[in-house]
């Protein structure tokens, strides 16, 4: 049976495909699970020449995609891919029927992908032209471009399957694509797509990180960015029309998308995010072929998207950067000091150094905290040090706790002295807002308010007894 | 070749034609709502990840029974609304990149299960998933003529995929007359929906389902592609051609319907004309709805290229003549 899908109208492989599929792992694995030397041999790049060609294939594949990808994702065109790649569809259709009525070889790669390129920059085309002459939105014409293009595309496969007199031979594999078919040949495509992606980005990153970040300053900076703006679309098109064959024109966009959006999960600064998704989709493209060559009826590009999937998963849930837990982590801790900071204050106003549990109570329910957020605040406190034990007449606060609230306060008081004289914010609005900044003033800024109210001889709170 | 043009076969195009209509109508209404608030690509989103919904429900119950598909279907399209969300909000991703990873990590689990599948000599197609099978509607022992429709034995040779199709349409219609207020405010202004009252959350899940529900019920006969075709072509034209809501539904449906008529129509006549077998349907019928949205985009009474060339060039002469 074959590696890839089955198809439902039938994919023919010549006897050579045939025979090389035979002679690789992926046909002597059969129904069994790999053994132990079988994985290790894969792995290790000896589980044979054509195991070993895919292997390749796919991992230059994902890095050249997860490097074009960022770009995608900055320019905010990861959906645009996905029409580009439905897109090629067409092309491949009419350049099999017209290579075939002049004579040619239909199946011939190099003429095939040069339709797929053909149509898919039209497409690309189509959605500028929606996009400048319609009132549709972005959304709209890539939906358009996608569905339109892509239908015609079935129409053409429907037409060589009933009507054409050669064999249709898996013009169906650039749909879901057949990694286990590449050639040496092939393999060598995505090696040097792959070496120009690397050497284009490395030269022209600068120009690349300009045009996606502030492309209206590029302009009136005498940038050509529309030139700029090209090369990186004709990376996208190279990069997708190279993975038509290996993972189909449904999972290449992935290829393109997730890689980069699982590295903006670690880092803040380009070219690491550049270097991150390439590491990311060569590894998910080796561990996809390698699976696929282990285990019998997974096809390749299902395991690399699911692998980048599982990356992604790890990096939206842990990346310490901006990963769910770490950004849960630091919203809490904000709260915490926020709430602390206003069970010190209220320590600070009320002049008294043991707070009754009522005015925790009642601060409690004016800040609306739950009954869990209160432990956590009294708990967070007391291994600041700045509040003692609960006792049975209130919480009491430390020296530190004390000296905190009075900081706080006068933060407070500061600000809003600040807002009253120079925002000309009134009086009786400034202190909700002041409320919200009083507790993330840093000190220099401290600084500056004070000689700032000094200056204009404005009256400024003292340094409470327990200041800073 | 009987020297007509048009060729129509009450047995083998009738059902065909009725279901890619149906699919077709209820896909164009509710896609009105989606290219208002600018989530066309939901539907894009949604059909492809219904993959491994269809097939996990299979693997669980190993019935191919149409409640179960539909309930992994729609399991799947609402997994994947919640999780676009989430990526997006949580993990402060670009929209469109957050429903690209959601669907075709979605896809590729459906592709991976489908071999699974296979693996057990069951017969579950991802290419059917994708371009349908309106072929197979056909209709054995159909009447000759038009007048051999009308009687009972028509209504019990419809078959299911027919009338799942046609109690989508008439559930959409109906959705979209009982929450046309709520769905109007939500899609200009949710948050004027919110401040009104309506949960606007609520009505963009309700309609999520609807689209998830369509897709399903469509996936079948036409395939997800008509289904992406139609949720936002009919809309999108009848958004050239209209600046008010209730008229935009109402010519979207037309639109739907002409689109997929004519489509039908073209893959078999066409080719037929040439001598050749017929085409792939659903293809050909999203064709046709691009090819009437060009024609609008190029030819629309007000926001037409042509219509935006004559009135700059009068705006110009008016000028000059002043």
């Amino acid at each position: 049976m074959l590696p890839g899908i089955s198809l439902g109208i039938g994919v023919q492989l010549e006897p050579s495909q045939l025979e090389q599929l035979r002679s690789s792992a992926l046909a002597t694995a059969g129904d069994r699970l790999p053994t132990l030397e079988q994985i290790i041999e894969t792995v290790t790049l000896r589980g044979g020449y054509n195991t070993n060609l895919v292997i390749a294939g796919t991992t230059l594949l994902g890095l050249a995609a997860g490097i074009i990808g960022v770009f995608a994702l900055l320019r905010k065109r990861s959906l645009m891919t996905d029409a580009l790649s439905h897109a090629t569809l067409p092309g491949i259709t009419i350049a099999f029927l017209t290579a075939t009525a002049l004579g040619f070889d239909g199946r011939s790669l190099p003429v095939l992908l040069l339709g797929a390129t053909v149509s898919g920059v039209a497409g690309v085309l189509c959605i500028h032209a929606i996009l400048r002459f319609s009132r549709l939105t972005e959304d709209a014409a890539i939906g358009i471009v996608l569905s339109v293009f892509f239908g015609a595309g079935i129409v053409g496969l429907s037409y060589i399957q009933a009507n054409a007199n050669t064999s249709s031979a898996g013009l169906n594999r650039f749909i879901y694509g057949q990694a286990a078919t590449m050639r040496a040949g092939d393999v060598a495509i995505m090696g040097s797509i792959a070496g120009v992606s690397v050497v284009t980005t490395v030269l022209l990153l600068k120009e690349f990180a300009l045009v996606c970040f502030n492309d209206a300053f590029a302009k009136v900076d005498g940038w050509p960015v529309g030139a700029i703006d090209l090369v990186m679309m004709g990376l996208v098109v190279l990069v997708t029309v190279a993975g038509l064959q290996a993972v189909g024109l449904i999972l290449v966009v992935a290829m393109l998308i997730i890689p980069p959006v699982a590295a903006r999960f670690w880092t803040e600064r380009l070219w690491l995010l550049v270097v991150l998704a390439g590491v990311i989709g060569a590894a998910s493209g080796y561990f996809g072929s390698v699976v696929s060559a282990l285990l019998p009826r997974k096809p390749a590009g299902s395991v690399i998207v699911l692998t980048s999937g599982s990356i992604f998963a790890i990096s939206f849930i842990c990346a310490p950067a901006r990963g769910v837990i770490a950004t849960a982590i630091r919203r809490l801790r904000l709260r915490l000091r926020i709430a602390g900071d206003h069970l010190l204050e209220r320590a600070h106003e009320l002049h008294t150094s043991v707070l009754p549990a009522s005015v925790v109570d009642e601060l409690a329910q004016r800040r609306g905290w739950s009954r869990w957020l209160r432990t956590l605040v009294i708990w967070s406190l007391r291994r600041a040090g700045m509040v003692g034990s609960m006792t049975s007449n209130g919480l009491e606060v430390l020296r530190a706790g004390m000296a905190r609230g009075a900081r706080v306060s006068r933060n407070h008081a500061l600000w809003k002295q600040y807002l009253i004289s120079y925002a000309d914010i009134a009086p009786s609005h400034v202190d909700w807002s002041v409320d919200q900044v009083e507790h993330v003033l840093s000190d220099a800024l401290i600084a500056e308010l004070e000689a700032e109210l000094t200056a204009q001889g404005i009256a400024i709170p003292a340094v409470g007894s327990a200041g800073r | 070749m009987n020297g007509a043009i048009i060729q129509f076969d009450i047995g083998a195009d009738l059902f065909p034609l009725l279901a890619g209509t149906f699919a077709a109508m209820g896909c164009g209404l509710l896609g009105n709502f989606l290219v208002l608030r600018r989530l066309s690509l939901m539907g894009d989103a949604i059909s492809h990840s219904v993959l491994p919904g269809l097939v996990i429900a299979f693997l669980i119950t190993s019935t191919r029974s149409p409640a179960v598909m539909f309930a992994g279907a729609a399991a799947a399209g609402i997994a994947t609304v919640v999780l676009v969300e989430l990526v997006k909000n949580l993990g402060r991703v670009e929209p469109g990149a957050a429903m690209g990873v959601v669907f075709s990590v979605f896809f590729a689990l459906g592709v991976l299960l489908i071999e699974r599948a296979a693996m057990r000599h069951i017969d579950l197609d991802a290419d059917c998933v994708l371009h349908g099978q309106l072929e197979t509607l056909v209709w054995y022992d159909a009447p000759d003529t038009l007048s051999g429709l009308l009687t009972w034995s028509t209504i019990d040779a419809v078959p299911r995929q027919v009338a799942v199709l046609a109690m989508m349409v008439v559930l959409a219609v109906m959705f979209i007359s009982v929450f046309f207020k709520e769905l109007r405010i939500a899609a200009f202004d949710p948050a004027l929906a919110t401040t009104l009252g309506f949960n606007a959350t609520g009505m963009h899940y309700l309609l999520m389902v609807f689209v998830a529900a369509a897709t399903v019920a469509s996936f079948e006969a036409v395939g997800s592609i008509l289904v992406i075709a139609m949720l936002v072509c009919p809309a999108a034209t009848a958004r050239l051609l209209t600046d008010r809501l209730l008229a935009q539904v109402v010519v979207s449906g037309v639109i739907a319907a002409v689109s997929s008529v004519g489509g039908y129509l073209a893959a078999t006549s066409i080719p037929a004309a040439f001598g050749k077998d017929a085409v792939n349907a659903a293809g050909s019928m999203s064709v046709m709805a691009g090819g009437l949205l060009a024609l609008a985009i190029i030819a629309a009474p007000r926001h037409g290229v042509i219509s935006g060339w004559v009135r700059r060039r009068r705006l110009a002469c008016a000028i000059t003549v002043d």
